[in-house]
């Protein structure tokens, strides 16, 4: 079809390579015009001064001798700049100089040694512009039907297409032999259900909020309004993955004034006077939430700036998110310490496939 | 083979006088490697072979360049850096955090910034490097892509450059994450959370991958590996295919006078080319090393170790990961829905499906352009932007694109340095991200319309010489300063196509790929603007 | 290469972190808050043996005429608050201080944010303005200097700093953003005693830390983090506002690739 969209203009391809080959092939719905300019070819050479004046050539050459011996100098400055400039352990502004110092030598040492060898070129080495034939990429007839005889010949040789049984069996064989490596790739992680452990934390009935990163446990008392907490369960530092529990279990305590919060009838319990806690992985992909502003009630998320209203239940109120922020039902313990009513009542962070199923 | 514009060859003068010291030895190890490996045969073949002299042909020499900086400095580096996600007290030299628990990774960050002399100077050169590697891998292929140099015979090799793309930001990223700092450790949290949201396989890959839930302790030492073994590996290989491809083809050259699709004009390897390149490598190395002793990037001790707690403000990628951070934060609210209780995170499937389908779309863009066109001859001459209009509108679109997601990554930056809202940029940049390409593809094709319309004009009538002479017959003109035959080829030399005729084919019938094929061509060339004609001129100044 | 590599107690390693002259620190405090308003008025009283209470009711009068004439209109003229200004029965002396101290207030427009801009008022008499709005109810002090003076854990306020602050200013202090053109302000070249206030008061959207949940050395540790960043030198070179990988980016993009692309230009342009 393409061939039929260039019958006035193919002949008139001009310069192109395959001109020199046997083939001719289509030039597409290009327009060669008939009284195109012609290539006026090469303008005449014009000398440098550097090729008119001796003076200039013998300058030229010792700016470039002398751009490698600053070179040399740089190197050997580096050098020095290791030695003399050494670290003092907890001293800051001796690393501060040591790369500093280093840094400016091997610079020295580069530089000059590149611009010399590009000035080299540049004003003494020949100016003149050559030019070198192109010949068309594909091989020539001889070359293409040689290789063809070879294929032949090798089919002939091995009867590959003849014997289908071997072709057929060679290429399940291929097909199959890589299997195994893909069945190896499942105790990249242990032999746990990965489903189940997204869905469940650390935190339990009776677990006390602790502060992060001290665990300290934290009276309901000491939740002033206004306040924000960084709260982790207690006992996280005796976990067998202390990071990998902190990555689900990390929790923002707030007190807001108990007549801002709008509690859904059945979260009513969830609370203590005013004390609410949240799940501080965001529900879009998993950044910390944590930029609480006391007075608007908002959390943002820095990664992704999903907003929240923790006024509302943690309900996104901008942002990629879909999610609110799972709510901790809270209470307090017979020492006045907040604890867990429960587990989340759902997973935290990211959604993934199986989340609600 | 090669033709020299001056009689003289240079080939004959040297082996007739006597041989000196140096010489003599030298010929002596050079018909010892000879006789062993035949590189006579390689050194006629690429001695005296003829590059092109432009300064955007030496972009990707430059990410050539920063590679090998980077191996450098990253060899260094594996020294001293331990791929551990144990628990370790670090108790070096730096004092705010010392006594603090961190993985051996991050500790030995530390120890290699402040206890080892020049290993903060090689982590700096290492990070600059990348970054101006992959920046410089972006310009290239801008280069590439608005001067047509992906036509034939390179299609292929644009695949590759394309590949080389995707490994180098793949080095990148893996790079980024291995310091186990506060920044990267977040990063690798979102990427554990945009693989969870992945249909089906999403919460497997992200198991897999962490060895378990994240972090864990094995994703590290995992990157580590692919980071310095598996990455690189392929990535030299590529590269290899890429400058062998590079060679075969012979350089793309800009249309000139003397220079035509079936030669190339400039300096050979031996000894002019050679000198540049190499001077080159040394003044970018320098330039890196430069950059990397004034100033600092990535603090790690600032960021401190990653824990999953905590979030520092202003939590970006590098600057090459930037556009996919920019789609996720671009996701207006609420696209997240549970069918049949599987959970359907549009928010990260949508922004990961459209990068995606842009990324393909760069990739085989040479393949579209060429069945648009059905031009099947091999272009060796690099077109000026302007004589390919739509492409450039369509470069011009998908640039604006990228930005706008790019600069998404960066929206709180935009909101407190401009005293802007989060809100109000993001919702701006949505905007954008919809109008801005389409604005920027007409705006591009006109100037570059106009521009060709400029260029015709002056390929007729000449430079406008500002001189204002009046006539006898009291009309005043503007002296036109005519052009030199050299100047007007530059304007005049370049390819033209007319929009494709819609007609049955052999069996008389016009199907769906012919109509789509001819829709196209119109698209790309219906108003085109041709080049100008000996006849036009001799017509002199009649319009 | 001087890592210990054995996982230690968390809490454990904390408590041995204590320095001796926290004890000394507390006791401080604890005299700051019970009588140290009293102790700070008296250095203000022009005669040695003048009654401290009238004096301290001088101070009182001079300051409710000050906030009459300058914060009423929004505040309401007994500080209950209006709908353009909060209440500030209860915030403290330590809210005035930070407040009118950093120049926020007066606000010189009613705006998402108060900024910070130039003092407008003398030592004296924000001095002054501090007393008469504690006397309306009680609330956080000033705190005593010698609170940063003694040797601060740095490592603990680097990780409370973390935890607590930099989520919104920034792991190197230099501030963020927040929602409907709210920010955090940067945190460098800020005054210790300012920054110590705006943890125990919460300035407008800035959460309270009351010293249950940041202990007075704690707050003390982390401005002393602070304190660190700023004086020592900046470890790599030039910091480039210390705001990330976007920084980096753009320095990369304008600076690197505009002084390699110069190069290139040069190699290629013709000698004369």
């Amino acid at each position: 079809m393409a061939k039929q969209d260039n019958g006035e203009s193919s002949a008139a391809a001009g310069s192109a390579v395959e001109n020199h080959g046997a083939v001719s092939v289509s030039s597409g719905t290009a327009v060669v015009a008939s009284d195109a300019f012609t290539n006026p070819g090469l303008p005449p050479h014009e000398p440098r001064v550097t090729d008119l004046d001796p003076a200039k050539e013998r300058r030229a050459s010792r700016t470039v001798g002398m751009l490698f011996i600053l070179s040399i100098i740089g190197s050997i400055f580096a050098i020095v700049a290791y030695i003399v400039f050494p670290i003092v352990p907890g001293d800051m502004l001796s690393v501060r100089l040591n790369t500093l110092f280093l840094g400016l030598g091997i610079t020295l040492a580069l530089i000059p040694l590149g611009i010399g060898a590009i000035y080299w070129a540049k004003n003494l080495m020949s100016s003149h512009e050559h030019v070198e034939m192109r010949h068309a990429t594909r091989g020539t007839e001889e070359t293409r039907a040689a290789a063809a005889r070879i294929f032949t010949l090798g089919n002939e040789e091995s009867g590959f297409t003849r014997r289908k049984l071997i072709r057929n069996s060679l290429i399940g064989a291929l097909a199959v032999f890589p299997l195994p490596a893909i069945v190896m790739f499942r105790d990249l992680a242990p032999a746990k259900d990965p489903v189940a452990l997204f869905k469940q934390t650390m935190w339990d009935k009776g677990t006390r909020l602790a502060l992060d990163p001290s665990g300290a446990p934290i009276k309901a008392s000491d939740v002033t309004i206004g306040s924000v907490f960084h709260v982790i369960p207690e006992g996280l530092e005796e976990a067998d993955h202390p990071l990998d529990e902190k990555a689900k279990a990390a929790v923002l305590l707030m007190r807001l004034d108990p007549s801002a919060l709008n509690e859904a009838d059945d979260r009513k319990g969830w609370s203590y006077d005013g004390i609410v806690a949240y799940s501080k992985i965001c529900t879009h992909v998993g950044c910390p939430v944590a930029l609480y502003e006391q007075h608007t009630h908002h959390l943002l998320c820095p990664c992704h700036q999903s907003e929240f209203d923790v006024a509302n239940h943690c309900e996104v109120i901008f942002g990629p998110a879909k999610r609110p922020l799972p709510q901790l039902p809270i209470a307090v313990d017979a020492e006045g310490y907040l604890v867990a009513q429960s587990d989340f009542h759902e997973p935290v962070g990211p959604s993934f496939w199986e989340r609600s199923a | 083979m090669t033709t020299t514009t001056t009689p003289a060859a240079a080939s004959t003068t040297v082996t007739e006088k006597p041989v000196g010291k140096g010489m003599r030895f030298t010929n002596a190890a050079a018909n010892y490697i000879d006789e062993r490996t035949s590189i006579s045969g390689l050194v006629k073949e690429l001695g005296r072979k003829i590059f092109p002299d432009h300064w955007s042909f030496m972009l990707g020499e430059v990410a050539m360049y920063s590679f090998v900086v980077i191996l450098l400095s990253g060899t260094f580096l594996t020294f001293f850096f331990d791929p551990s996600m144990s628990h370790v007290t670090y108790n070096g030299s730096y004092a705010p955090l010392k006594g603090i628990e961190m993985s051996a990774a991050m500790a030995s960050t530390l120890d290699i910034s402040f206890d080892i002399r020049g290993g903060l100077l090689m982590r700096q050169v290492h990070h600059w490097a990348a970054l101006l590697f992959i920046a410089s891998i972006g310009l290239h292929m801008l280069r590439v892509f608005f001067t047509g140099a992906f036509r034939k015979p390179r299609e292929i090799n644009w695949v590759i450059g394309f590949v080389l793309f995707i490994l180098a930001m793949a080095e990148g990223f893996t790079g980024y994450s291995l310091p186990d700092d506060l920044l990267s450790g977040n990063g690798l949290r979102i990427i554990d959370g945009m693989l969870k949201g992945f249909p089906v396989v999403g919460t497997w890959i992200s198991y897999l991958l962490f060895g378990g839930e994240f972090p864990g302790l094995v994703v590290i030492p995992r990157l580590f590996v692919l980071h310095i073994m598996l990455l690189p590996a392929i990535l030299i290989a590529a590269l290899g295919v890429h400058l062998l491809l590079m060679i075969i083809n012979k350089h793309t050259q800009f249309a000139g006078p003397g220079r035509t699709n079936d030669n190339v004009v400039g300096v050979p390897v031996m000894p002019v080319f050679a000198a540049k390149a190499g001077g080159f490598f040394f003044v970018v190395f320098g330039i890196l090393v430069l950059i990397a002793s004034l100033f600092q990037i990535n603090p790690v001790w600032n960021y401190g170790p990653y824990d999953p707690s905590p979030v520092s403000a202003g939590t970006q990628p590098d600057w090459y990961i930037g556009f996919a951070d920019g789609a996720l934060r671009l996701v207006p609210p609420g696209w997240e829905f549970v069918l049949w209780g599987w959970t359907f995170s549009l928010n990260i499937l949508v922004p990961v499906a459209v990068l995606g389908l842009f990324i393909v779309m760069v990739a085989i863009y040479p393949f579209i352009e060429a069945w648009i066109t059905g031009d099947k001859r091999e272009h060796h001459i690099a077109e000026r932007p302007r004589n390919a209009p739509t492409r450039t509108a369509i470069g011009a679109a998908g640039v604006t694109f990228y930005g706008v997601m790019w600069a998404a990554a960066s929206s709180d930056l935009m909101a407190t340095h401009f005293r802007l809202s989060i809100e109000g940029v993001i919702h701006t940049l949505q905007a954008l991200l919809i109008v801005g390409p389409i604005v920027a593809y007409f705006i591009t094709k006109r100037v570059c319309l106009a521009l060709q319309k400029k260029d015709r004009e002056i390929a007729l009538h000449g430079y406008e010489s500002g001189r204002i002479v009046r006539l006898p017959g009291g009309e005043y003109v503007e002296v036109h300063q005519p052009l030199s035959e050299y100047e007007r080829w530059r304007l005049v030399s370049y390819e033209d196509y007319k929009p494709l005729m819609l007609r049955p084919n052999d069996k008389g019938k016009i199907t769906v790929g012919m109509r789509l094929r001819a829709s196209m061509s119109r698209w790309f060339f219906e108003d085109r603007v041709s080049p100008a004609t000996k006849g036009e001129l001799e017509q002199g100044g009649h319009h | 290469m001087g890592i210990d590599s054995t996982t230690t107690d968390r809490r454990g390693k904390r408590a041995g972190r204590r320095h001796p002259l926290a004890s000394v620190a507390l006791i401080l405090a604890g005299l700051v808050t019970t009588g140290g308003a009293y102790a700070l008025f008296t250095s203000t009283a022009t005669a040695e043996t003048a009654n401290t209470a009238i004096v301290h009711q001088q101070l009182v009068d001079e300051g409710k005429a000050l906030f009459d004439a300058n914060c009423a209109s929004c505040h309401g003229f007994n500080a209950e608050g209006t709908a353009e200004g909060v209440s500030l029965h209860g915030v403290g002396a330590a809210a005035v201080d930070f407040q009118v101290g950093t120049g926020r207030m007066p606000m010189a427009a009613q705006g998402p944010q108060a900024e910070k801009k130039p003092v407008q008022f003398s030592d004296e008499q924000i001095e002054a303005l501090a007393a008469y709005v504690a006397s309306l109810a009680p609330g956080p002090e000033v705190p005593d200097e010698s609170l940063f003076e003694g040797e601060a854990d740095l490592a603990n306020g680097g990780e409370l700093f973390r935890i607590n602050c930099a989520m919104c200013h920034n792991v190197a202090g230099s501030g963020g953003a927040l929602t409907e053109g709210k920010w955090a302000p940067s945190l460098m070249g800020v005054e210790a005693k300012h920054i110590y206030e705006a943890m125990v008061t919460g300035p407008q959207n800035m959460p309270v830390f009351n010293d249950l949940n940041l202990s007075p050395e704690d707050k003390a540790d982390i401005v002393a983090y602070l304190k660190f960043m700023e004086e020592s030198p900046s470890v790599g070179g030039i910091g480039l506002g210390n705001l990330g990988p976007v920084s980096e980016g753009l320095f990369i993009w304008i600076f690197g690739l505009g002084a390699v692309v110069g190069v290139t230009v040069w190699i290629a342009a013709r000698a004369h």
